[in-house]
C-alpha cells in the first residue's frame, strides 16, 4: 500500500482531473460559439489557419448580419410572448389543481397526483401528428396561437406536481385560522396561500419560459413561414440558406439567446430537481 | 373531509384535468385511431383500413434500421451517461472552492435549447472545417483528404448521435444524482472509513449501492429523453447516410408531416408505447418503494 500522503495527492489530482476534463468536453461547444461568432470568414474558412486563434482581427460582422439581415429579433419576440401566454395559462390552470390535490381531495387527489405526473412522461413525438390536425382544423395553423395553444399541455402537469409539493409543505392551520375569521376556503387560497407561495410560483414561471424556449418538435410540425418562427426553430433551419450555413451568425445565435436561458435555469434548477426526484428521495 | 370543500376541490381541479384530458388524452386517442385509417395530410375524410398500415411499415426497412437505432442509441447512450455522471457526481459532491461555477459550465448542455446544441456539434462535426479534423491532422493522424467525415459514414454518424446525446444528458444525471448523494445519511460512510474502509472500496460497497435508486430514476428519464427525443438527429443527420441514424420518432416525423402520410406517422410513433408504458410502470414503482421505505 502506498503511503498515505502519496494516496492524499493521487486522490485529489484524480479529483481534480474529473472536474476539470467534465468542464472541457461538456462547456467546449459554447467556447466554440464565441470563437466562431467574432471570426472573420476568410478565418473561418481556411483549414490551413489554427482554428483555436483569432489569425485576423476579431470581428462584429455576423452579429449585424444577424440581427439586421435575417428575422432572428422577430423570432425572440414570438418566443418571449409565446412564453409570457404560456407562463399566463400554465399559472391559471395548475395553481387551483395543485391546491385542489393539496389540501381538498384526500386519497382520490393523491391517485390524481400520480396521474397527472405520467402524463408527462408522453412524448410530443407521439402527439405531434393528431396534433397537428387539430391545429389545422382549428385554423391555427402557421400561426404561434397554435403553440400558445399547445405548449401547456407539457408545462401544466410538472407545475402541478411542483406546486402540489409546495402547497403541502405550507401549514394547514394558516388557513384555518383565515377561515375562522371569516374568510371562505377559495378566498383564503386566493388571499393568503397564493401570496405566500411567491418562490413557488416564480419556479414555475422560469421553468415554464425555459421550456417553452427549448421546445422543437410542436414548432417545426405547426408553423412553417420563417416570420412567424421561435428561435429554437427559426435558428437551426432558417439562418441555413439552401445548403449554405452561415456559421458565423448561426453560432452567434445559438450563444446570445443560450446565456441568459441558462442563467435563469441555472438559478431554479434545485427545485426542478427536486421535482423529478420526488418519490424516489425523501 | 367536509363536502364542502371536496366540492370546491372538483371544481378548482376540473379545468387542468379537462385541459390535459383533451390535449393529451384527446390527441393519444386520436394517434391510435389514425394508424387503422388512411388519414393524409390535404384530404379531410378517411376510411378504416384495418391493419394494413402496420403491415406495409413492417415490411420497410427503414423501420427496421429505425427500431434497431432507437434501441441501440437509447441503450448505448444510457449506459455511458450512468457511468459518467456517477462519477462526476461523487467528484462534484464535496464542496470546493469555484464549484458554482463548474456547475454553471457542466450544466450548460442541459439548460439551453436542445435544437441550439445540436447545431452547435454540426459546425464542430462539419464536414469541412471540423475542428476534431483539424486536430487530428494537425497531431498527423490523419492528412487532409483522408480524414473522416463524422456525420457522413454510416458508423461515425451513429457515434457522433449517440455521444450528443450523452453530451446533453450527462448533466442532467449528474445533478440528479448529486441530488440522491446528499440525501445519503454522512454517518454510514464515516463509520465505514473508521473501519479502514479504502475510498474504492467505500465506493462500489457503499456509495453506489446506496444511490441506486436515484441511479435508477436517472436511467428512466434517460430513457425517455433519449427514445422518444428527435432534435437531436433531424438536425444533425437527419435519419442518414443511408437510414444509418434513423430512429421513431424521426420516421414518424418524415411520413406523417413531410410525407403527408399521417395514418403511417401515427402508426410508426404508437411504436413508442410500449417503451413508455414500460418507464411508467418502474417509474410507479420507484414512487411505492420510496413511500414504504
Amino acid at each position: 500500500m502506498a503511503p498515505p500522503l502519496v494516496r492524499k495527492i493521487a486522490g485529489r489530482a484524480l479529483h481534480v482531473g474529473v472536474v476539470l476534463v467534465s468542464v472541457v468536453l461538456l462547456a467546449f461547444p459554447f467556447y466554440w460559439m464565441v470563437v466562431a461568432t467574432f471570426k472573420q470568414n476568410i478565418d473561418l474558412y481556411n483549414t490551413d489557419n489554427n482554428p483555436f486563434k483569432f489569425n485576423l482581427p476579431p470581428t462584429l460582422d455576423h452579429l449585424k448580419l444577424l440581427f439586421f439581415e435575417t428575422r432572428y429579433v422577430r423570432w425572440l419576440g414570438n418566443t418571449a410572448l409565446v412564453g409570457v401566454l404560456v407562463v399566463a395559462i400554465t399559472l391559471a390552470l395548475a395553481l387551483p389543481a395543485a391546491y385542489a390535490l393539496a389540501r381538498l381531495t384526500g386519497r382520490w387527489g393523491e391517485r390524481m397526483g400520480i396521474a397527472i405526473f405520467l402524463t408527462y412522461l408522453v412524448p410530443p413525438t407521439l402527439l405531434f401528428i393528431p396534433l397537428s390536425r387539430i391545429v389545422a382544423l382549428l385554423g391555427l395553423q402557421d400561426t404561434i396561437w397554435s403553440l400558445v395553444l399547445v405548449y401547456p399541455s407539457f408545462t401544466v402537469p410538472f407545475s402541478i406536481w411542483l406546486l402540489m409539493a409546495f402547497f403541502k409543505s405550507i401549514p394547514k392551520e394558516l388557513e384555518d385560522a383565515a377561515m375562522v375569521d371569516g374568510l371562505s376556503r377559495f378566498q383564503a387560497f386566493v388571499k393568503l396561500v397564493v401570496p405566500i407561495s411567491t418562490s413557488g410560483i416564480l419556479t414555475v414561471v422560469i421553468f415554464t419560459f425555459t421550456l417553452v424556449t427549448q421546445e422543437f418538435v410542436y414548432a417545426l410540425t405547426f408553423i412553417s413561414p420563417e416570420s412567424q418562427q421561435m428561435v429554437g426553430v427559426g435558428i437551426p433551419i432558417f439562418l441555413v440558406r439552401g445548403d449554405v450555413y452561415f456559421w458565423g451568425s448561426l453560432m452567434a445565435a445559438c450563444l446570445i439567446t443560450s446565456i441568459p436561458i441558462a442563467l435563469l435555469y441555472n438559478a431554479f434548477l434545485d427545485r426542478f430537481i427536486a421535482g423529478f426526484t420526488v418519490g424516489a428521495i425523501k | 373531509m367536509a363536502l364542502e370543500d371536496r366540492r370546491l376541490g372538483a371544481a378548482m381541479f376540473a379545468p387542468a384535468a379537462a385541459y390535459i384530458a383533451l390535449l393529451i388524452g384527446g390527441p393519444f386517442v386520436l394517434a391510435v385511431m389514425y394508424a387503422f385509417t388512411d388519414a393524409r395530410i390535404g384530404t379531410q375524410g378517411f376510411h378504416y383500413v384495418g391493419l394494413e398500415n402496420f403491415r406495409s411499415i413492417l415490411q420497410s426497412p427503414s423501420f427496421h434500421a429505425a427500431v434497431r437505432n432507437s434501441i441501440v442509441f437509447t441503450v448505448v447512450a444510457q449506459i455511458i451517461i450512468i457511468v459518467c455522471s456517477t462519477v462526476l457526481s461523487i467528484a462534484l459532491e464535496k464542496p470546493f472552492r469555484g464549484r458554482k461555477l463548474v456547475r454553471f459550465f457542466i450544466l450548460l448542455p442541459w439548460v439551453v435549447p436542445i435544437s441550439l446544441g445540436a447545431i452547435g456539434w454540426k459546425w464542430i462535426l462539419d464536414s469541412i472545417y471540423s475542428v476534431i479534423t483539424w486536430v487530428l491532422v494537425w497531431a498527423h493522424i490523419y492528412t487532409p483528404y483522408s480524414a473522416p467525415m463524422w456525420l457522413g459514414e454510416p458508423h461515425l454518424a451513429m457515434t457522433s448521435v449517440i455521444l450528443v446525446h450523452c453530451w446533453r444528458l450527462i448533466p442532467f444525471s449528474t445533478v440528479i444524482m448529486l441530488a440522491g448523494l446528499t440525501a445519503i445519511p454522512k454517518d454510514i460512510p464515516e463509520a465505514a472509513a473508521v473501519d479502514g474502509a479504502g475510498f474504492w472500496r467505500r465506493m462500489f460497497w457503499i456509495d453506489i449501492p446506496m444511490m441506486a435508486p436515484i441511479i435508477w430514476v436517472a436511467v428512466l428519464f434517460g430513457t425517455i429523453f433519449t427514445f422518444t427525443d428527435m432534435t437531436v438527429v433531424y438536425i444533425l443527420t437527419a435519419g442518414g447516410p443511408f437510414d444509418s441514424t434513423q430512429i421513431l420518432p424521426l420516421l414518424a416525423f418524415t411520413t406523417g408531416i413531410q410525407g403527408s402520410d399521417l395514418a403511417a406517422g401515427a402508426a410508426t410513433s404508437l411504436f413508442l408505447v410500449p417503451v413508455l408504458v414500460l418507464i411508467a410502470y418502474f417509474m410507479l414503482h420507484a414512487a411505492r418503494r420510496a413511500e414504504v421505505t
